[in-house]
């Protein structure tokens, strides 16, 4: 015991750091994407799991062709778009249920991944290209201050896009798709635009994340919704634990990124515990489980049939019966 | 203003749930027509008002709102044209938004969704006079969000937002059925004071035998999907609850009147 703490490194913990939170950065922009389907439109969108890896694919590939760095992640974004739009019209147009939408579109975006890369993953040269967002520990204090500027701007343009008046047509989409109709939205074609915009940005961190690290892979996006998921719950329940009734919309959406950014120093803090890399998506998962399950449980506690019980046990009133 | 031609409606046919909720039904409301609509569970009440809306296809027929055929219309595009408020309260409004983002909704009702600002501060001020209109005190809490408010201040949001523009047809499917009885007055009462002031062709269903009969000056009773009494004029003015039993006995049989349909409001 004493030599497994011995041979924890405090100094290399703050090493890792850095990374930590540029990766959390750029799972932020990827996390905003899912809480645009997942808060606003009530829609568990799995294509992201596809369209992460997709955007990392389609960078990857441009930059080893000569691409612009900056501009490969434009088109990350728009084939991002692209993958929204077909789990959209899945959904609309053939009436298949959400979840199974997104599923059929992200095992198709496998072979298409597959295809795209020609092989299960590829690297560029990072001494060649100079990718303004990298992992180079020399940069990263330029890295964390340019993604502080992508999540700024993002969130930014998110908040005035959920307040336009087609924003607020997809949020009351998202809250009550029946009174919507009545108002004559037209509730199929604000859930496509929606999956759009989500996969573009998801597509757009999963760009940013292999210039991130020199590479793209395959199974980069796999469990994709779940970080998301886990940034946008963690990021909730911190946001109204500090800001309660203050809690606004620009604070919802920043929360989001805080969300990220803090599962990964998690997931940073855990790795130096020695913990093993094959076993961090179990993790992952019980994180998330514990996020999703405290609200409902401590709502459970406040009015449950059990509490009640017990109450009136105490009281005698189960003596009376007789 | 409204022309309902043949329509027809099926549901679930050729299995064992069979049911034949509209059989052939037709009827014209004229403009500035307010028309109650009875009947006993099942009769055919809320399906009239859905097939009206478009909430899916009618099998024959056509419906016609101001001479232009919208039987071929889905939900949306025929919402411009007509103004609804539902039985549920939690079924008319956003509850997760702003009282006066759910306004600013209804005010875009058959107009395209633009990049412009959802709700300006200029119609937050023509907002807040519309409210005032209802009495509930809402104009104080234009920011509050709609889950906040009870199920009457909810349906009175609900008419008002059904009312803003003003439709070809409002369309009231038991709107004050899951309100307590003074909650229930009110609204009508409100209801009353929106159809009087901007003179709109109005459809009220209700369960309400007494209510039907001071509201309105016709009433339509239906039963299995047929229309099966329609009464207007000078006769509908000396309506009484009596009489309309009877008729309803007549067609229906004494089994299918239920309490509720007798009972009126305090």
């Amino acid at each position: 015991m004493a030599a497994y703490f011995l041979s924890l490194d405090p100094a290399a913990l703050g090493r890792a750091c850095p990374g930590g939170i540029a990766q959390g950065l750029i799972w932020g922009i990827m996390a905003l994407g899912v809480f645009l389907t997942y808060q606003m439109l009530n829609f568990a969108d799995l294509t992201v799991d596809g369209s992460f890896a997709t955007g990392g694919a389609v960078t990857i590939m441009l930059v080893m062709n000569g691409w612009n760095t900056e501009a490969s992640l434009i088109f990350a974004f728009l084939v991002g778009v692209v993958a929204g739009l077909i789990t959209g019209l899945l959904h609309t147009l053939l009436g298949i249920p959400d979840i199974l939408a997104g599923i059929l579109t992200q095992i198709a975006l496998f072979s298409i991944n597959l295809n795209i890369m020609g092989m299960a993953n590829r690297a560029i040269n990072v001494n060649t290209v100079h990718p303004l967002i990298t992992s180079n520990i020399i940069h990263s204090t330029r890295t964390i201050l340019v993604m502080l500027a992508v999540c700024a701007i993002v969130i930014a343009l998110l908040y005035w896009y959920l307040g336009t008046e087609q924003g607020s047509a997809i949020r009351a989409t998202g809250i009550n798709p029946k009174m919507s109709r009545a108002q004559g939205i037209n509730t199929g074609r604000m859930k496509v635009i929606t999956l759009a915009l989500s996969n573009g940005m998801v597509a757009l961190a999963g760009g940013i994340l292999s210039e991130y690290q020199g590479f793209a892979d395959v199974n980069m996006g796999r469990g994709a919704i779940v970080v998301g998921l886990a940034a946008v719950i963690i990021g909730a329940v911190l946001g109204e634990a500090i800001f309660r009734k203050r809690m606004n919309f620009v604070l919802r959406l920043s929360f989001v990124v805080v969300g990220s950014i803090i599962y990964y120093l998690v997931y940073v803090f855990v790795l130096w515990l020695k913990f093993p890399a094959n076993d961090m998506k179990l993790l992952t998962a019980i994180v998330v489980a514990i996020f999703l399950a405290v609200p409902y449980l401590k709502q459970q506690r406040q009015s449950s049939f059990s509490r009640i019980a017990k109450e009136n046990i105490k009281k005698g009133l189960d003596k009376e019966v007789k | 203003m409204l022309e309902v031609r043949n329509i027809s409606k099926t549901f679930n046919p050729g299995t064992i749930n069979e049911k034949v909720a509209l059989d052939n039904v037709s009827f014209t409301l004229n403009d500035g027509d307010f028309c109650t609509v009875i009947g006993g569970n099942g009769a055919g009440k809320s399906t009239i008002m859905n097939a009206i809306c478009g909430v899916w296809p009618v099998d024959s027929g056509a419906i016609l709102i101001d001479g232009k055929d919208v039987s071929g219309l889905c939900e949306y595009k025929r919402a411009p044209f007509l103004g609804r408020v539902f039985q549920d309260p939690m079924t008319g409004t956003a509850a997760g938004m702003q009282i006066d983002e759910n306004m600013a909704l209804a005010a875009r009702r058959g107009q395209r969704r633009t990049l412009r600002w959802g709700v300006t501060s200029k119609e937050r001020e023509e907002y807040r006079e519309l409210l005032k209109f209802l009495d509930l005190g809402l104009e104080d809490r234009l920011t509050a969000k709609v889950g906040l408010l009870s199920g009457g201040q909810r349906q009175a949001l609900t008419l008002l937002m059904a009312t803003m523009k003003k439709p070809k047809l409002l369309l009231l499917d038991e709107h004050t059925a899951a309100l307590d009885p003074k909650t229930a007055a009110k609204v009508l009462e409100a209801t009353d004071r929106i159809v009087e002031r901007d003179h709109l062709t109005t459809m009220m269903v209700t369960h309400n035998m007494s209510d039907a009969i001071t509201h309105g000056n016709r009433l339509i009773m239906l039963n299995d999907g047929k229309i099966v009494v329609d009464i207007s004029g000078e006769e509908k003015k000396h309506l009484t609850v009596e009489q309309l039993l009877h008729k309803f006995e007549e067609v229906a049989g004494e089994e299918s009147v239920s309490d509720s349909m007798v009972l009126s409001h305090p």
